[in-house]
This record gives C-alpha cells, structure tokens and sequence, in this order.
C-alpha cells in the first residue's frame, strides 16, 4: 500500500508537467491548426533559460522560472510571426516540415552554446514531507501544486476574460471569429506565447527532479504528441486528462512491468487506442 | 506532368544511367565513389517517401525505421542464420512491404496531422524496439561484420575493379530499377489516383477512387523501397547501430527530398546527390549541420516549397515568355 501511494504521487507530479505541455500544443493546434513540432524545443528551451539565470544572473529559483517563461513566450511569439504566420495558407504538410526544421536548430543550437552534458538545477526547497509512511520530495509537492495552480490560471483565463475567450472562439471557429471582429492575428500570437510559457514552467519544475539535457525536449516532443491525440487534437480537457493517463500509465507501468519500456508504453497505449477510436477520446469538432 | 514532359525526361533518364555507369572507369579515387554509392543507397530511400509524401501528399515519419528494419533483417540474416545476402535483401524487401501493409492497416484509420504523429511514435517504437532487443539486434553495440554480398567481389575483380566500385554498380542498378518502378507506378492509373488522393481524398472518393486501398499500396510500396535501399546499406557499411533507424533520419531523407522537390521523378536524386555531396564537402562544419539544415528546411517550405526541380522551372518559364 506504502509503495501504490508513494507511485500514486510520483504519477500526480508527472502527470502535471505531462499536462502542462500539452496544453500549451493543444491550444495552439485548436487555433492555428497547426501540430507544433517545435514544441518539444521550446520546452527543452525552458529548462536551459532557466539554468542560465541561476548560474549567470545568479537569482533565484522563482524568479529563473519567470524569466524563463517571459523569454520562450517572446520566442513563441517570434516564431508564429515569422513562420507560422506566413505559412498558414500553405498545404498543410509545409507548417508541420518549417516545425520539424526549427525543433532541428534550437537542439543543434542548445547542444552548440550549453554542450551534450546534463546539467543539475539544485531544488528550491530541499528536504522531504512525511506524510505517515509516505514520504515526498517538496519538489514534488511544489510540481503539484504550481501545475494545479497554472491549469485552474488558464481555465479562468479561457473561460472568464474576454482575451481568454477570443482563443476560445478562434479555435471553435476561425471565421466565425473573425465575423464578429476578434483580431485572429493577434489571437494566434497570444496563442503560440501562452503555449511557449506554459512549456517552460513546466520544464523548469520538472528540471531539479530530472537533469537538463538537450535531448529532453525530443522524448517530451512525443509524450506530448501522444498525448494530445489520446485526448483529441485541441481539445482542453482532453490534454489534461490524457496527460495524467500517460504518467499513471509510465510510473505504474515501469514499476510492475518493466522500467526499460516505460517511454514506450504511451506509444503503445496511443497505438491502442487510436486502433479503436481513430478521433480520441475526446473528439474536438474540426 | 503532361506526356510531353514524361517523354522529355524518357530519354534524359538512360543518358544519365550510361554516364553515372562510366564514372567508375576513370578510376575516381574510392572516396569520390563512396560519396557516389551513398548517395545512390540515400536517393532510393527518398524515393521511397518520394511515394508516400510526393505523390499521395501523406507525411510518414516512420520512414528511416523501414529502412532500418530492411537492413537489420540482412544484417540478422545473413550473420545469425547464415542466409545468402542475395536471398536475405529480397526477404528484407518482403518484411518490410508487409508491415508497411499492416502499419497502413491501422494508421489510415487516422488522417492529416495525427497520421503524421501516429506513424512518429511508430519510427520511435521501432528504433526503441531495435535498440533494446539485444539478443537479435546486438542492442547499444549493434550489428558488427556483415559481409558483402558473395561474389561480388570477384565480380570486381574481374572488371578490374575494387570492392567499392562493385558496390557502386549494385547500388546503381538498384537506383536504376526503383526509378524505373516508381515511374511506371506514377504514370500508371494507380499514380495518377495517388495525385488525386493528394488533391482531396473526399473528390478522389467521389471519382470512384478507392482511397483507403490506394493508400495501402502506396504505403507498401514505399516502405518496401526503404527496406530494399535498408538491405543493400547494410552490405555495404557493414555494420549496422539503431541510431540510423530512428525520426532524424527521416527528417534528413525528407530535406533531401524538399531540396529536390516534392512530387516530382527527378527530386528525390538531385536533391540527395546535392545535399549529401555538400554535407561530405563540409565535413568540417559537421558540428554546425544542424544549425545550417533546420533553418534551410524552413526557408525551403517558405520560398521554395517545390525545391530545385520548381525552380528550374520557374526560371524555364520566365525564359520561356521573355523568347514569346
């Protein structure tokens, strides 16, 4: 029973970050249509932003993970502007090659500036909680509950202000939008910026628990992407669901199966389910 | 392409050949033939996604994962059961075309951009796969000394050649027979269902097109191609590491096959010779491959989303109308 709840909250913790990244695809597939193969660099980016605050600017934990988030949004937001933007009329095979390219150059550029090493963020709040005869890193207990915090932020953002429900809108309907005078240039923009933050608080709580590497981004790249087509391509719940299925699936998986096919067991649960429902779980209207 | 295209290039094609084919007579040095030979191994494989992404407009990203299974099924093969190379390619080719069938099986049922993740996961899959089955790939240390295929050095010999020029004569027949099939198959009434599924898979439906079987085979046929281009470069390195096997090098196939140009019979060959030609020349900037060819696969799908081929054709075109 100790060892299921121990899992029970190492699952939680991944399931966070797990859902965290994949909300940022999620959106940014609901409104620009667009599989962001990028994706996977951006939050890779993240982690490495913020280890560069710690070392060179020398600031904390928390205010690394800010300036880190600020940064990749900009870059986000970049990039939507001088890639996606323009290519968003394109056959629908170009966007997804151009995502491809740049996920090629920010780990050829991470490997060139940083090095192939791991590098360590030390934890913010070391030590451990016991909760009867569980125990639990603070590092895990901050991961749940800043990932908890940041999903109900975008739900409220989404739901309850007009900004958050322009992305809504857009991505429900991208004329209809237009129709009744949202600024879709902007929305995408917003769009691909929530997206990059969200990819990089993620990757900056889950940094001090594993190490930074630059090929962290290509194995969250595809845990992601299996994830947003087991919850249905831009679909909200969808990604949060299907983000705590997979780490569940991963850390119980690993631990009573096998922990060397623990990274293949969302693929095989994504070639499972795909098999026999082709649309998701939750199908999104496209 | 209009017939008169089709016939333009007819012609073009067997000068090509005859040339390519003299080239190891001026004795070159083996590193130029080396060059020569992987190019012609990265050329089939690019035609292979030439099939699926070109002409039927479906993104594969499983693609280097056929080629790998292709060359660890000769590499297996011929070390583990003592196969002849000569029968183990073709068995390799059959392997591949037939999980590239039942891949289609399931991978159809998905369309557009979740086709396109979903075979990802399976490239993934099979380079894990490969890698962690230690017993019948060698796992991390991969597969050492497979032989070249037997008598194919003596072959050489006999035309007063060395090992690597055979290898360039095997390679160029292989070039030489799957451009000659993936022509036939283009012009065919198949290819040109292919183009229509590419243009709209709901308007070739409604042509009497069947779109799900017509996908099928065009994935068979590409994948059997990777595996076939798979066989022959495991002869010819001689060793074979799951590292090749996995999505960067579909991802590299797929520049050499935009730098060409999508879509078209000549793309796949002029693209790899240009890009892998380049990529060898500047072996000293190997550190900063990455840096040059992610960027340029963005300016490619930007400015040039038909690469070289419409390219020359833009400039034929403006020629064209300064001469009217």
């Amino acid at each position: 029973m100790t060892t299921f709840l121990q899992q029970l909250v190492n699952a939680l913790a991944l399931g966070g970050v797990y859902a965290l990244v994949a909300l940022g695809l999620t959106l940014v597939y609901g409104v620009m249509r667009v599989p962001n193969f990028a994706h996977g660099g951006l939050y890779m980016l993240g982690a490495y932003f913020a280890y560069a605050s710690l070392t060179s600017l020398h600031v904390g934990y928390f205010p690394a993970l800010i300036i880190s988030a600020l940064v990749v949004a900009l870059l986000a937001a970049l990039l939507e502007r001088i890639i996606f933007y323009p290519l968003r009329n394109a056959p629908h095979v170009q966007p997804m090659i151009a995502a491809i390219g740049v996920l090629f150059f920010i780990e050829a550029a991470v490997q060139k500036i940083w090095g192939p090493d791991f590098k360590q963020i030390a934890e913010p709040m070391p030590g451990i909680l016991n909760l009867g005869s569980v125990t639990i890193t603070w590092q895990r207990v901050l991961v749940i509950a800043a990932s908890l915090v940041a999903m109900l932020g975008l739900n409220f953002f989404l739901k309850r202000t007009l900004t958050g429900s322009t992305i809504e809108a857009m991505s429900q309907n991208r004329e209809g939008a237009r129709l009744v005078g949202i600024n879709t240039n902007r929305v995408g923009m917003l769009t691909f910026a929530i997206s990059g933050a969200l990819a990089a608080v993620a990757a900056c709580l889950i940094a001090p628990i594993n190490s930074v590497t630059p090929s962290m981004g290509e194995v969250m790249n595809l845990k992601v992407f299996a994830i947003i087509i087991l919850g249905g391509m831009g679909s909200v719940p969808g990604a949060i669901v299907g983000g705590f299925l997979l780490a569940f699936a991963e850390v119980f998986g690993g631990y009573y199966i096998s922990l060397d096919f623990a990274d293949v067991i969302g693929f095989a649960m994504l070639v499972l389910v795909l098999a026999i429902r082709p649309q998701g779980l939750f199908k999104r209207g496209t | 392409m209009m017939p008169g295209a089709a016939k333009k290039l007819a012609w073009g094609w067997p000068i090509l050949f005859v040339l390519a084919a003299l080239v190891p007579l001026l004795h070159p040095s083996s590193y130029m033939l080396d060059i020569g030979v992987n190019v012609m191994i990265w050329a089939i494989v690019a035609y292979g996604l030439n099939v699926i992404l070109g002409y039927t407009g479906l993104l594969s990203l499983a693609h280097a994962g056929f080629f790998g299974i292709g060359a660890y099924t000769v590499g297996i093969l011929t070390l583990k059961a003592g196969w002849n190379f000569w029968l183990a390619w073709p068995a390799g080719v059959l392997l591949c075309a037939l999980l590239g069938y039942l891949l289609g099986l399931v991978a159809f049922r998905t369309k557009g951009d979740a086709f396109s993740i979903f075979t990802l996961g399976v490239g993934v899959i099979i380079q894990l796969v490969i890698n962690k089955w230690d017993k019948l790939t060698g796992g991390n240390d991969g597969l050492n000394g497979i032989n070249p295929p037997p008598g194919l050095e003596a072959l050489s010999k006999m035309v007063g050649l060395k090992l690597t020029g055979g290898f360039y004569y095997l390679a160029l027949l292989a070039l030489i027979l799957t451009v000659v099939v993936v022509a036939r198959a283009r012009f065919s009434t198949f290819g040109r269902s292919l183009i229509a599924i590419r243009g709209g898979e709901d308007l070739a439906r409604s042509a009497g097109i069947d779109v799900y079987a017509h996908k099928l085979r065009a994935m068979l046929l590409s994948t059997a191609i990777a595996g076939f281009a798979g066989g022959l470069y495991a002869a010819y390195v001689g060793f074979m590491g799951s590292a090749i096997t996995g999505p960067v090098t579909t991802f590299t196939v797929l520049l050499y096959l935009l730098v060409g140009g999508l879509g078209t019979l000549v793309g796949p060959l002029l693209g790899t010779g240009v890009m892998y030609t380049l990529s060898q020349v500047l072996k000293g900037l190997q550190d900063y491959q990455y840096l040059v060819f992610g960027p340029l696969l963005v300016l490619l799908v930007m400015f040039a989303p038909q690469g070289l081929v419409g390219l020359w054709e833009r400039l034929k075109q403006r020629g064209g109308k300064k001469d009217a």
